[in-house]
């Protein structure tokens, strides 16, 4: 671009608008190592990397939604593994469960914003002084610009229009008798802002994330749990977090309500509402609360949600003498949107032999017509608990961990359902049933809904709001400021308008007609030429396939 | 009315609207094909180029558009488009009443919302230029989607979920939409840009220059962007609200991330030598193919805690 000057962004080498390369000598460059340095450095900078760098990371970042992820889906991860066990290597080879985490995940994304520092340093120091640059010098032939037209008026004028021009926020200055002026210096400022919010996005989430936790806990209704390490279900911290930075609080879930839909017949069923009603205790003082889906509740410093619900039926067991062996409310999981839900007990202790029991719960049972129970209605019309019994070893003895909503039967017998030959066990709340073989009984007390709490401390929110809010707003500044030169001169006994874009313009002509209107003086016609704007102002710079 | 009500009234608005999209595709092709068979209106499409202007060209002035504008089958097209628009607007607006909300909260509202933003944007952007040139595509694109929205996706309306009750429905969802329809738009524009490059005779004479398209597109596109960006800042603080954690590379978030950076590649391509013109061009396109793939698709086939497809 000829006409570029100090007052012009400073632009990677291969920028639209940047000064084409001097063409290079006929043998190849001789370069030392400080040349290949600062030849790489070229490189790694220009925008061709950059375009490279991100539509990389985009493709990058697709196999992450192929694949289940540890961070978003574990559940998932297990069941590919276990599907796939001949692909299990190449999983781990190429981080496929961990894709954001992964070597050259990171590679790309920190290649990028190596790329991004290079490219904003430079410019951000030429921008600083291009900010407190004159305008450049008025062309020797204004005719040959974007909207040439002469108005009546002659160098008298000129401070007039150097007011005019100023008051439209253009940075104006007088070459003998013409008016240099420049506007749309904002449009760099916000290109850099944006870009430097980008790098600052990356540190905070980055770094800041480093400190948070997140934690799960599944309470019962008439339950409560403290927010200490050792009461949370899941529990994920920062690899900088301090277990001391837990704030001590606690919270009771009194009630969880759910109202599900009994109108509409095409969704009779479906849930229109969650509320938790919990009682949060905070440094001895008590206050009652609610936790909604869309609305968290503030603890302290602390987020808590809440993510699911389901049934706990209470089961109690009573051996062959009477006594109460075993007592308590069992988190069943839902199994679908009509809340049929599995649930396993274990009695490893108390009865003759171990026993394990799994079975399903149905909150308003309903017979299909093969004979088998289904759920109806998600609530509690009409709940029916019906239970497979086991006698043998349940395996918690062998050291290795086992889920509590599994039961591994290899080693056990089954005494009722089944194959077994015995039905399953039916319960309806209050009923007592004789387990096979005269163990003793089993009696179905009561059923309360438990709801899955998640706390979540996350210090880098706010930052992260603001960064964002940033990116938006300079974004705005960067795309649609348009910056442009505009120069009035007086020739010939009149005053010759004209206007050059810097970068996409679209409105250039139109600003000219408008400054021509504005110094009121008489339209002279227009030069011959069609002169419309080109939205950009790289005509000479482009580059034709 | 009762719901029920309604909405069969609402589905009979949109059985119109897709009669009067393809009865307007059909003028706009006609216009088409009539104008392919017409003597070439020489197209005063020069350029300036190397002539050492310093940063300027000299380009047709508006009138290289107004043969664009096309006879009387765009006309026709573009009456009955509107016609067929109020309809469809009409018919978003009935299926809202019969829910008893916004209408976009499964895949059949967004797909029957997102249509009516993007034939929407097409038809308003009449008031800014004369885009009619690209009628056949918009109303192509109408009848088709409209066509697998109501075959494929249609579902009686049903109250919204709890994780739905958020005013952020309201403003990311159609946020996201209109960004779609931007992005429609430039990518009509890209794809005219394209095929122009590579030839310039019948109907092609009369459309715009490819560095005007180009640049139209460029523009258009810009504005999806910026929706775009909105789009999944407003999604990560939804997010946040909802689930407790502003992003968590959901197959969602991934996916509206990866058309986010396709885009800002896009842009950047528009700003570098030896990419502005078709390089930029298609990947503005292939944004647009992630966006369709997106919403179609990934709603349907992936896994994730976006599941509001309603199927
Ligand atoms: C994290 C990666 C990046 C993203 C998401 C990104 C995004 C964007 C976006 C959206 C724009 C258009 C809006 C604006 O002008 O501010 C832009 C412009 C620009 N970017 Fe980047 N960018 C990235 C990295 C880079 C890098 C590494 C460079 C250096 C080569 C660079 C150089 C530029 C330049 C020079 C412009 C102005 C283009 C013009 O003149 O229109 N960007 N970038």
């Amino acid at each position: 671009m000829s006409r570029s000057s100090s007052s012009d962004p400073l632009r990677p080498g291969d920028h639209i608008d940047a000064p084409e390369p001097a063409p290079r000598s006929g043998s190849g460059p001789q370069l030392g190592v400080v040349g290949w340095l600062r030849f790489l450095w070229r490189q790694l900078t220009s925008m061709r990397t950059a375009i490279v760098l991100l539509l990389l990371l985009a493709v990058g970042a697709i196999p992450g939604s192929l694949v289940p992820q540890r961070s978003s889906d574990p559940n998932g991860v297990i069941q590919v593994r276990a599907d796939n066990p001949d692909l299990v290597w190449l999983y781990d080879a190429l981080s496929l469960h961990d894709v954001y985490a992964s070597p050259w995940f990171s590679a790309i994304y920190v290649l990028l914003f190596t790329s991004l520092v290079g490219c904003v340093i430079p410019r951000l120091a030429h921008h600083w002084k291009a900010m407190r640059a004159r305008p450049p010098r008025t062309p020797a032939r204004l005719s040959r610009l974007v909207g040439f037209q002469t108005v009546s008026g002659d160098a008298s004028d000129l401070d007039r229009a150097d007011r005019l021009l100023r008051r439209l926020g253009y940075r104006t200055h007088r070459y003998g008798d013409s008016i240099s002026a420049e506007r749309g210096y904002l449009r760099e400022t916000g290109n850099l802002l944006f870009h430097i919010a980008l790098l600052a996005m990356i540190l905070v989430v980055g770094l800041g994330s480093g400190f948070g936790y997140n934690g799960q806990r599944l309470i019962v209704e008439g339950r409560s749990f403290a927010n200490t390490l050792s009461s949370y279900d899941t529990f994920d911290s920062g690899q900088w977090f301090d277990e001391a930075s837990l704030a001590p609080f606690s919270v009771q879930l009194d009630e969880l309500d759910v109202v599900y839909e009994t109108e509409n017949p095409n969704a009779i069923g479906a849930p229109l509402d969650f509320t938790a009603h919990v009682t949060v205790n905070e440094d001895g003082v008590s206050r009652e609360a609610q936790i909604k889906v869309n609305e968290p509740l503030n603890v302290d410093g602390a987020d808590l949600y809440l993510v699911s619900n389901g049934y706990a039926p209470r089961i109690s067991v009573r051996d062959a003498e009477g006594t109460v062996v075993y007592d308590e409310y069992t988190p069943f999981l839902a199994q679908d949107d009509l809340m049929t839900s599995l649930g396993v007990m274990k009695l490893p202790g108390g009865l003759e032999e171990q026993l394990g029991l799994r079975g399903f719960f149905y909150p308003t049972a309903a017979e299909l017509d093969t004979g088998a129970l289904a759920s109806a209605y998600p609530d509690l019309a009409n709940p029916v608990l019906s239970l497979q019994a086991f006698t043998g070893d349940l395996g918690l003895d062998a050291g290795v961990p086992r889920s509590v909503y599994a039961l591994e039967t290899d080693e056990m017998t089954q005494i009722a359902g089944g194959d077994s030959g015995t039905e399953a066990l039916m319960l309806a709340p209050g009923q007592t049933v004789e387990i096979p073989g005269g163990l003793g009984t089993i009696t179905f007390e009561d059923v309360q809904r438990y709801g899955v709490i998640d706390v979540h401390v996350d210090h880098t929110q706010t930052a992260v709001f603001w960064i964002a809010m940033t990116i938006l707003v300079s974004l705005l500044g960067s795309l649609l400021i348009p910056r442009r030169r505009m120069w009035v001169k007086a020739a010939d006994g009149r005053l010759e308008l004209a206007g050059l874009a810097r970068g996409e313009d679209p409105t250039l002509e139109r600003a000219v007609d408008d400054l021509a209107k504005r110094l009121g003086g008489e339209t002279a016609e227009r030069s011959g030429r069609p002169a419309t704007p080109r939205a950009t102002s790289d005509r000479e710079s482009r580059i034709d396939p | 009315m009762t719901p029920a009500e309604l909405d069969s009234f609402s589905l009979l608005l949109v059985y119109s609207a897709m009669a009067v999209y393809t009865l307007a595709f059909v003028a706009y092709a006609v216009d088409v094909a009539r104008r392919s068979a017409a003597k070439p209106v020489p197209a005063e499409v020069r350029e300036l180029v190397g002539s050492g202007a310093p940063a300027r060209a000299a380009e047709p002035d508006a009138s290289v558009l107004a043969p664009a504008a096309g006879g009387r089958g765009a006309r026709i097209g573009f009456t009955l488009t509107v016609l067929a628009w109020a309809l469809h607007v009409g018919g978003a607006v009935l299926r809202g009443l019969s829910a008893g909300r916004v209408p976009w909260s499964n895949m059949y509202e967004f797909a029957l919302t997102g249509i009516a933003v993007i034939v929407g944007v097409f038809v308003l952007s009449r008031l800014w230029k004369d885009l009619n040139f690209l009628g056949v595509f918009f109303t192509g694109l109408a009848t088709v989607f409209l066509g697998v929205a109501t075959v494929n996706y249609y579902v009686a309306p049903t109250p919204l979920p709890p994780a739905l009750q958020s005013y952020w429905l309201v403003i990311h969802v159609f946020v996201a939409t209109l960004a779609t329809g931007f992005l429609g738009l430039g990518t009509g524009l890209s794809v005219l840009q394209l095929i122009k490059e590579k030839r310039d005779n019948g109907f092609l004479r009369s459309l715009p220059s490819p560095v005007q398209l180009e640049d139209l597109a460029y523009r258009v596109g810009v504005i999806g962007f910026i929706f775009w960006t909105f789009t999944l800042i407003a999604g990560a603080i939804w997010a946040e609200h909802a689930w407790g954690r502003y992003w968590g590379w959901d197959t969602k978030e991934v996916w509206t991330f990866v058309i986010w950076v396709v885009y800002a590649g896009y842009i950047h391509a528009r700003a570098t030598r030896g990419w502005r013109g078709s390089r930029s061009a298609w990947l503005q396109i292939i944004g647009f193919a992630a966006i369709i793939f997106n919403f179609t698709i990934v709603n349907q086939f992936f896994a994730g805690l976006h599941a509001y497809s309603g199927l």
